[in-house]
Order: C-alpha cells, then structure tokens, then sequence
C-alpha cells in the first residue's frame, strides 16, 4: 500500500536572521524538497512615493536616503538625477567627480556587506561578517567626514553636493585604498576556494541569461548570468563616461557567480575611485547657485536611472509645474528582482533555499519602500 | 549611450506590420489602445529590429479624468529604450490585460500596482494586494484617497 503524504508549509520569518529585515516565506516542502514558495512582504512599507507628493523637491532627497539603507548615497545621486533631468539643471564638474567617488565607496560598503551576510547565510557565524563590517566602518567613517551623517547620509541635492570634502577625507581615503586590496585578498583567500563554500554554492540556484531577463532581473545578478550589461557603461551619467573600468560577468549564474561578481566589482570600484582622485578639478563649485530653494520643474515627466549596488534604481518623476512632484514612481531593484525568487528556489533542498535568497541580496527597505 | 527609441519610427512600424492606425504620439512615448497591448507587447518584443526583451518598469499615475499605465522597455542587445502608454478612463473599476505572459517580470509590479492605485490587471495569474493587507480599505496612491 503506497503511503498518503502531504507538503508541509514552513513560514520563514518575519524575524528570521537570514530575511536581512522583515521579509516572510511561506514555503511548500514535499520531504526536504521545496515544491512552491509565495513571498510575504510589506512591513515596512512607509509609503515613500505617496509621502513625496507632499514634499518639495529637495525634501524628498531624505525620503531616498531610507529606501536602500545600505546604499544611500546611490539612492540620492538617483533621485537628484532624475530631478535635474527634469527642471534642466547643470552639475559643475568638482561635483561630478564627489558624487561618482562616494557612489564607489557605497558600492563598496554594501558589497561588504553582501560578502558578510552571505557568508553568514553558509553557516560561517561572525567572523567574516565582522571583517566585512570592520571596513565598511571605514567607508561609513568617510561618509562621516563628508556630511556628518554614516547611514542617512542626504549628502546630494539637485545641482550638486552639499558639502565639499574636508583635507583629512582624501588622507583617510588613501589609507582605505590601500588597506583594501589586502582585504579582498584575505577573504578570497578564505571563500573563494573554500571547498565548502564550492559545495554550497557551485551550481546551486542556476537562473539562465534569458530567464533573467524575461524577470527583468538587472544589476550584479544579471551580469552573474553572463550579461555584459551596466548602466555606468550602458549610459554613462556624471563623470562615469571618463572612467575606464570592466564589467565582472559569471558564466553559470548561480549563488557562487552572484558572490564573485560583486568582489569583482570592489576591485572595479578601488580602480574607479582611484581615477576620480586622480583626475577630479582641485577647486571649483560644488553646488549649482543658480537652482533656487523651491524648484519649480515645468510641467513633464521623466524617467532617469542610475547603477545601484542592487541594479537599476530609476525615479519616474511626474510634474505639474507646482514645488512637490505630482508622481514620484521608484524603479526599486530589490523589488524586481524578487520576481525571479519563485521560480529560483523550487526543486531545491531546503539547506539551499537561505543561500538563494541570501546570493540575491535584497533590501526590504528598498522591496517595501 | 542609451538611444529614447523614435516614436514615428515605432508607430510607423507599428501600423504597417500589424495595421493599428490610431496610436498617438506624445513626443517620448506612444499612448496605444488597451486592447492593442498585448499583439503590440509581442510584437515589440519579439521584432529583432526592436529587441524590448526587458519591461524595466510599470507604473500608473492618477491624472484624475483617467489613468494612465505607464511601460518602459529596454532592448539590451541594442541598448535603446521605448515608453508604452494606456489610459484607463474607468475609475470604478479600472482593468488593463496583463503582460505577464509576455514579460514575466510584470508579476510583482502588476501586483503593487493593483494595491497602490486600484487598477485590476486581467489575466494575472496572482492578482493579490502585496504590500498592503489583504482587507486594507482603498488604494492610497490614487489622488482621491482620504486618509
């Protein structure tokens, strides 16, 4: 006589230590094999765009600052961009360069912590994590330095930065470049050839190049995928069309690609900062003085995107002629590339189902915004 | 750099390969008519001359007499991007088809969309509130929304 089974529903989260925020799955397992998956997010919905129709322009720059909260600056240089598009607002060059500089340096930190979650997510308690945290302090140590704030930074306005970078930045800033490499070396040293982490990553969580786009899938995943595409190259905003750099791409697409793809990108990012230093204009504005306290944008619309740490980050920007935009629209990457979350993780074992979701490195702030 | 597809170019093609004559013109984008979405969706994605393998985004903005649904489109293998639009003059009960089918990636925006501004995408293999609550009241991103 054949034995009657049923799947068992397990709920991952709200608080679970691998959810990186309050994220819930509720999972369908047939033995230890994962058969259906249905995410479950919204807790920390705060109701950005609906909050940015009732501020001004600059206001809202603030807003930005909590959607990604390991990635604020790109979040600013986004949203700032969007609204210079829209009310035709020029950015002096010096400016230009502080703002790609300190993008690199958020690359970086949320790399980092990438790298240590991830890590985590394999069942490496601490260590690692605080080797990640310990430079993105640094990092966050520098943003301090710049406008006095480490996380809710709100360092960008629309027409240029807020404050210029103070003598000691650039000393501390080599010191971080060149403790860096190092760094790097050290836990590639550690993962990269790890022969457990090969076995909990390698071929494990496989999306195809067509699949990932299909899902709209974009930043560090799809390139994990083999897809040459970033938007710094792609359409290069700021300084970005003076910068020489690669594009890290993965042949295999699965978890171990998604982790290599974003140390390439650290080493790209030094490569990057290091040309900014270099050739960034030693004094000149920073600000645009002619971009008046209440922008007044004429009537339009527009749709501007930049390359965050987790993809495409695009602001929809809909004005009426009036001080607050009539329809903010955030192109959030976390969000989208939740898409590709269910039909990553079916067929997989259950000891994979955390690493898949921790290799795709979402942000519930960013998800429910 | 990224090319803004041309809007004649589109809609020329558009009218000679599948025979849709009234498509508007708005400068950056087309408005077409919603029940011409998805042949023109699979046609735009699947012509090699357009290539829009990827929706990059959806969105819906509340102009009060109508909605409008907003689709941005990217070709990566020709680096070029093109805006879709619809207009949707129902406010009771507002629905669009679903693309889903076409692009995948449509699920989860097609979703927040419906939560956010109350638009009801037929076809939808899932058409739930996401992040909102399941007996949350009204869609707060409409202009009408009281709170």
């Amino acid at each position: 006589m054949p034995i009657k089974t049923e799947p068992t529903i397990i709920n991952l989260g709200p608080q679970h230590p691998s959810t990186h925020g309050v994220f819930r799955l509720r999972v369908s397992f047939d033995g230890e094999k994962v058969i259906n998956v249905e995410p479950v997010f919204g807790y920390l919905h705060r109701g950005t765009e609906k909050l940015a129709e009732e501020r001004t322009f600059t206001q809202i720059v603030t807003l930005t600052d909590r959607l990604d909260y390991e990635s604020s600056m790109t979040n600013n240089l986004a949203y700032v961009e969007a609204v210079e598009l829209l009310a035709n607002v020029s950015v002096p060059e010096r400016a230009q360069y502080l703002r790609v500089l300190v993008s690199e340096l958020q690359r970086i930190a949320s790399h980092l912590i990438f790298t240590g979650f991830f890590l985590q997510e394999l069942g490496v308690f601490g260590t690692l994590l605080m080797y990640c945290f310990r430079e993105r302090e640094n990092v966050l140590d520098l943003f301090e330095m710049l406008c006095g704030a480490r996380i809710t930074v709100s360092y960008m306005r629309p027409g240029g930065v807020t404050q210029d970078a103070p003598p000691e930045f650039w000393k501390n800033l080599d010191d971080l470049l060149n403790k860096l490499p190092q760094l790097l070396d050290d836990l590639e040293n550690l993962i990269t050839d790890n022969e457990i982490v090969l076995a909990r990553t390698k071929n494990i969580g496989i999306l195809s190049p067509q699949k990932a786009i299909d899902s709209s899938v974009t930043g560090p995943i799809l390139r994990a995928s083999g897809i040459e595409w970033d938007i710094r190259k792609a359409n290069p905003y700021e300084a970005y069309d003076k910068m020489d750099f690669n594009i890290p791409t993965g042949s295999n697409g699965d978890c171990f690609d998604r982790y290599l793809v974003r140390i390439k990108e650290i080493r790209e990012s030094i490569n990057i900062i290091k040309q900014c230093i270099k050739s960034i204009p030693k004094k000149g504005p920073i600000k645009n003085s002619e971009v008046p306290f209440f922008l007044r944008p004429e009537s339009g619309e527009v749709y501007s995107s930049i390359e965050s740490p987790r993809g495409e980050l695009g602001f929809y920007l809909v004005s009426d002629g009036g001080i607050a935009p009539y329809r903010c629209k955030i192109r959030s990457p976390s969000f989208i590339n939740l898409t590709v979350l269910k039909p990553l993780l079916i067929g997989w074992k259950m000891s994979d189902l955390v690493v898949i979701f921790g290799s795709l490195a979402v942000n519930m702030g960013e998800v429910d915004r | 750099m990224t090319i803004n597809l041309s809007t004649t170019t589109l809609i020329d093609k558009i009218a000679q390969d599948l025979g849709f004559t009234e498509i508007s013109n708005l400068t950056d984008s087309i408005l077409i008519k919603n029940k011409e979405l998805i042949s023109i969706a699979t046609f735009l994605k699947n012509t090699p001359k357009f290539d829009f393998q990827m929706l990059v985004s959806i969105t819906a903005v509340d102009y009060i007499e109508y909605f409008e649904i907003v689709y941005h489109l990217l070709s990566i293998q020709h680096n070029q991007r093109a805006i879709l639009k619809l207009r949707c003059y129902d406010r009771e009960s507002p629905s669009v088809p679903s693309v889903v089918t076409i692009w995948p990636g449509a699920e989860l925006q097609e979703r927040e969309i419906w939560d956010l501004m109350g638009i009801q995408f037929t076809q939808h293999p899932n058409m739930k509130r996401i992040l909102l609550w399941e007996d949350f009241k009204g869609h707060p991103l409409r202009k009408d929304y009281l709170r």
